[in-house]
Formats: structure tokens, sequence, C-alpha cells
């Protein structure tokens, strides 16, 4: 489904990845985890294709599609999922029109109807229903204003109803409590068809054991220094990046 | 004939401002036809040339639709003369007059004389004067005390005939504790030769009345180089008389290649509020120098102007506005928030705010933010899989709901869509 392949990446000249591989498969669930600065945000951020990650070197294919050529939009239309560390938040943009507006894009890019106004409602509410999430948050504007947690929920409603094929998760879990973390393990859990991919960024290890990866890679200076499945997320849990010699060589 | 003599006289003695924000040559005014007007007169829809027609209802404004679906009454001032008023007969059950001002010169003059010039003197500045000394018809409202107009009343005013200058007089009355909602739509087709456009508009309300004035501007703001496009210098300005009596102008200025455009509140009577809501865009090579002018004099007179510039490619807004608080005006309150957005690096954005205040107990908050389109917003919603010009248009229109909300709903819908007309391929 994703293949990337010896990328560098660099961000107002200074380098961040170098020599990149990661192959990512159907229905793989992927977490990725490493100490600050170590390129974790920016590899996301550059198979979404943000503007500040500047690809120098090397190769990144989605479902055989090259990466590289399509803008940020028609990766998100072909199924690429971004949920952000911290959404932006957009006053005066009301949330429920930007998701009706999103999901709409996305059927019209893949050649279906548009949803109309009341067909979109049907929807959102079932799914809303689903994991008893309220939809106060979609009267509100886009992220303007929401707490920490109400942003993260907010990403969370944007996966759910634009039901993409790869979910990359920056950090979800940060700042949440642990009630906040079981909704988003519950909804990603249920998105996971075995069709799915999700490659997860965190810091701590209670995701990981609600959420169970199948891969745990390890970036250290711009690469992946070392794989392993679940057991390794508990180990790195146990004796920290520094025990096991995976902490950033630059940053200590 | 001697009121625009009078004015005449004074017009030739006075100068161009060039206080102003913006950059133009200097409008020959011989040039200028001051007066087309249609063939001949007409007695119905049928007689009105079809290529008339034709043109409004490109514009999406055909008269008789509006008759039959919208329920709004038009007085559609075209090439300078009202061609046909609609509703009129349902108006004047309830007393209300809404005709052309020629027209209401000759039934009602005593309602002209009184009210002509009372809020906007002939003298009050160069463009004014001019449109004194030459105007050529407008519309009349006169709303009776204690009656609600029971629809929006809309007048279209179009620049149609070549070079000709519109200098079109816009007077409501809202007499005591009645209500009106009056909408004014302009769309001008493409000229070569830059036009001019000085109109006057006076509303005045008496006691407990209020009256909503909403405006779209979208006459033509040229090509890349602004070639071709209007110079719209306008005066509006309404007189709060009564105690408790209300205005509120909204307006959405899209087009025009030059705006100089101050709608003003005098707030006369105790408890008086004047409220200013307006939307100004600026691209390619258009300038606009727009604002508005809060006059407090009598007691606890409240006043708010929200104003929202933006700017693309090479346009320039400029917001001018005045609150003055004059030594009587006790517990005068005004809040006015000015923020500016920018689309792009070549653009600006300047903001002018006079405050004269001879009261002690009044208060005057003013706020001013600029910001421009920041890619992270952009990106976020890119991401989302919502294209570039998509996305823009998405945060300009969040950035000017504050405004667009205070709009009539089948006008907001038309704003909106102006909104992304301006802006299309200003994204760089």
């Amino acid at each position: 489904m994703l293949e990337i392949k010896n990328l560098y990446v660099s961000i107002e000249k200074n380098e961040i990845l170098k020599d990149f591989s990661l192959s990512i498969k159907p229905g793989e669930v992927h977490a990725l985890m490493g100490t600050n600065g170590t390129g974790k945000s920016t590899l996301v951020k550059s198979i979404a294709g943000h503007f500040e990650c500047n690809i120098t070197q090397g190769k990144m294919k989605y479902n055989n599609k090259n990466l590289l050529e399509l803008d940020p939009n028609e990766r998100a239309n072909e199924g690429i999922f971004l949920s952000f560390q911290n959404p932006v938040e957009i006053e005066g943009v009301n949330n429920s029109y930007f998701l009706k507006t999103a999901l709409n894009a996305k059927r019209a890019y893949n050649k279906e109807d548009e949803l109309d106004g009341l067909e979109f409602l049907k929807q959102l509410k079932t799914k809303l229903k689903e994991f008893g999430l309220d939809n106060s948050l979609l009267k509100r504007d886009l992220n303007a204003g929401f707490s920490g947690g109400e942003k993260k929920r907010n990403e969370l409603i944007q996966i759910m109803m634009l039901s993409p094929d790869l979910i990359l998760l920056d950090e979800i879990d940060s700042g949440l409590d642990i009630d906040a973390i079981k909704t988003v393990a519950e909804v990603i859990n249920s998105m996971l068809d075995g069709k799915r991919s999700l490659l997860m960024i965190t810091h701590y290890d209670r995701l990981l054991q609600l959420i169970k990866p199948d891969f745990v890679h390890v970036i250290k200076d711009g690469k992946i220094a070392q794989s392993g499945d679940h057991t390794l997320a508990e180990e790195l849990d146990e004796k920290g990046f520094e025990g096991l010699g995976l902490h950033n060589d630059k940053n200590n | 004939m001697d009121f625009r003599l009078k004015a005449y006289k004074a017009w030739l003695k006075m100068e161009e401002p060039s206080w102003a924000t913006l950059e133009y040559e200097k409008i020959d005014l011989q040039s200028i036809s001051y007066y087309s007007a249609p063939k001949a007169a007409l007695n119905s829809l049928d007689e009105v040339d079809p290529e008339i027609l034709k043109t409004y209802e490109k514009l999406g404004i055909s008269l008789d639709e509006q008759k039959l679906l919208a329920g709004v009454a038009v007085d559609a001032v075209f090439d300078s003369v009202s061609i046909k008023t609609t509703y009129q007969d349902e108006l004047e059950k309830l007393g209300i007059i809404f005709c052309s001002i020629s027209e209401a010169a000759q039934k009602h003059p005593e309602l002209v004389k009184k009210y002509m010039a009372s809020v906007v003197p002939i003298k009050d500045n160069y463009f004014a004067c001019l449109n004194s000394a030459v105007f050529t018809d407008g519309s009349f409202v006169y709303i009776p005390p204690n009656v609600t107009c029971p629809m929006e009343l809309s007048t279209y005013f179009r620049i149609n005939a070549l070079n000709t200058g519109q200098f079109e007089r816009t007077i409501i009355i809202a007499d005591e504790n009645s209500y009106v909602s009056y909408n004014e739509g302009c769309s001008a087709p493409t000229r070569d030769e830059s036009q001019l456009h000085a109109a006057v508009v006076e509303l005045i309300i008496l006691k407990d009345a209020q009256i909503k004035y909403s405006t779209i501007q979208n006459w033509y703001p040229g090509d890349e180089n602004g070639k071709g496009g209007i110079y719209n210098f306008v005066t509006k300005r309404a007189k709060c008389l009564g105690d408790n009596s209300k205005v509120s102008w909204t307006q959405v200025e899209t087009g025009s290649l030059i705006t100089w455009k101050y709608p003003s509140c005098i707030l006369k009577g105790d408890n008086s509020v004047g409220e200013f809501y307006s939307v100004a865009i600026t691209s390619k090579r258009q300038q606009a120098d727009t604002g508005s002018k809060m006059i407090h004099i009598g007691k606890n007179t409240k006043s708010t102007i929200i104003s929202k510039g933006i700017s693309a490619l090479k346009g320039v807004n400029s917001y001018r506005g005045l609150v003055r608080v004059s030594k009587n005006a006790h517990n005068a309150r005004n809040y006015s928030a000015c923020d500016s957005l920018l689309i792009g690096s070549t653009c600006s954005a300047n903001t002018y705010p006079y405050h004269d205040v001879k009261n002690s107990s009044s208060i005057v908050e003013h706020e001013a933010t600029t910001s421009k389109i920041s890619d992270e917003q952009l990106f976020f919603l890119k991401q989302r899989g919502i294209n570039e010009e998509n996305a823009v248009s998405m945060i300009v229109n969040g950035f000017c709901k504050e405004v667009l909300q205070e709009l009539p709903m089948e006008f907001a819908v038309e704003a909106r869509a102006l909104l992304d007309l301006t802006l299309e391929g200003s994204v760089i």
C-alpha cells in the first residue's frame, strides 16, 4: 500500500530524514516511536505532502501511484488521512459544514454523487451514536476554542466520516486522559477491517496496549534503527530509549 | 432647479479631496454625460427593451422572477431612470411610498422638500455636491408611523450606457415606530472607460423606528491593470432623529476599481443605535477606502463598527473611521473592530481610526487585527481533501461571517458567490 524507499527530507535546510525506508501493506498496523526531534512527525507530514517538507531524494509510492506527483488534497482523496498533533483553529468556518465539504470533495474525486445536507447528517448521527460521541462539536467553528481533548475527538469524527485507507496518527494520545484514549482505541479498532492500514506515532505503550501493532519501529537520527513486534514497545516502556541505546545522538 | 443651481455654484468652488489612500487619474467630468434615459416612457414590462431584460436575466434578477418568486419589491434604476416599480399597490395599502424621486417630487412634494438634503447638505463634500447639482433620479421610500414594511425593498442600480455617470439619490424616511429593510444591489457590465458613480443616500429615522440598509456592490473592477473599472464615490448617511431609533448599514463591497464610501450615522435621538457591518475585498488593482462615521449627540447612544477588509493580488484596502462623541452625549458607547486579511504578499491594508471624544462618561473601544491566511490552515483543509481554491474561499467566508450573517438570506448567498468570484485566481 505504502512504499517508502531511501527518502531524504529536509526542513529549512536541516536534513531530518536520511535514507529512510518503510513498507506498509494493506491491513497492517505500524507504530513509530523515538525521542523528540528524530523525524517522526516529518515522516507523516511528508507522506501527506506538507509544504515545509522538502524531499531531496528517494521515492514514495502509494497504491502504485507516485505520491510526490500528487497535491496534498489529491493524496487525501486517494485515502490518506493525517491526524494532526495540534489541529489548527479556523474561526467562522462551521465544523459540520467543513466536514460535509471534505466528504463531498472525496466523493467527487471518486466520481460519486455528492451527499445533500440531510443525508450527510443522517450518516453523521449514526456514526456518532455508535461510539457515544455527542454532536456538540459539530455546531461550533472548526477547532476554534476547542480544548486539546476536543480537538482530538474532532479528528476522530473526521476519520470516521472520511473513512480513509491509510490512517496516520501523530500523537493522538498526547494530553488525553485514559477514558479519552479508550475512545480513540475503540474508534480506530473498529476501523481496522483487515484492509485499512495504520501508522501511529506515540511515546507511550498505553495506546499500543489498546491498539495492537503488528510492527513497532524506533527512529533514530532520521531512519529506522530497530524494528520488532509489540514486545519492543514494552521493553522501551520499561527501560527507556537510552536503556536500549536508541536515544537521538544529536539531542544528547 | 434652484436646488441644483445652488449646488452647482457651490461645487464649482470646491476641490476634489485628496486625503484618501487612493491613487487614480483625475476624472474628466466634462466628458461624462449626465443623463441618459430609455427612449420612450414604458407602460408595461413587455415594452422594456429586450436587451435590458436579457442583462437582468444574466444577473439572475429578472423582474418577473423577482415579482413572482422572491416577493421583493424592486425599483429598477436602469440608465438613470426608474423603469418600473413593482408591488406598489400592495405597499400603497399600508401607506408606504416606494417610488422614484421624480415621482415623489410630484406626488409628495412636502416630504421631498422637508427631507431632501436634510442629512447630506448640498455643500457637504465634493462628490455629494456634484450629485446635488446633477442628480438624475433615485428611489424614495416613506414608511408611515407604526408600519412594519412586510417585504424587503430592493433597488438594483446598473451602470449601462457608455460613459454615463450615475448620480443617484436615495431618500428613506422611517416615521415613528416603523421598520423597513432595504437592499441595494449593484453590478456593471464590462466597459473600457472608467465610469464615475457619485450617489447620495439619506436615511431619516424618527422615534422608535428602525432602518436596515444592506448593499452589495459589484461594479466592474477593471482588468489586471485596473483599466475600465468604476469609480465609486458615495455619500451615505443616516440621521437617527428620534429617541430609541436604530439604523444598521451592512455592505459587501466586491467591485469597483475605486471605492470611496463611509456610511455614517448621526445619533441625535437619545438611546439611538447605529451599526455598521462591512466586508470590502480588493483584488487585481482595486483600491478601497471605506469605513464609517458615528456621530454621538444624544444621551446613551450606542454604535458598533465591524469592518472586514480582504486584500489579494495588488489590492489596497483602507479602513477610515471616525467616532465623535459630543459634549452632551452622556454614556455614549462605541465599539469598533477592524480586521484585515491578506492573501499573498503584494497587497496591503491600512487602518485609520479617528476618535474625537468630548464627554467623559462615554466609552470608546477600538480593536484592529491584521492576519495572513495561514499556510497551516490551508494545509489542514487540503489534507482533508479540499482543493486550494475552495479552502481559501472557506477561510475568507469564515473571516467575514460576522458581517454576512447580518445580510438578508438571499442577499447573503449572492454575497458569498461574489466573494468567490472576486478572489478567483488570487491564490499564488
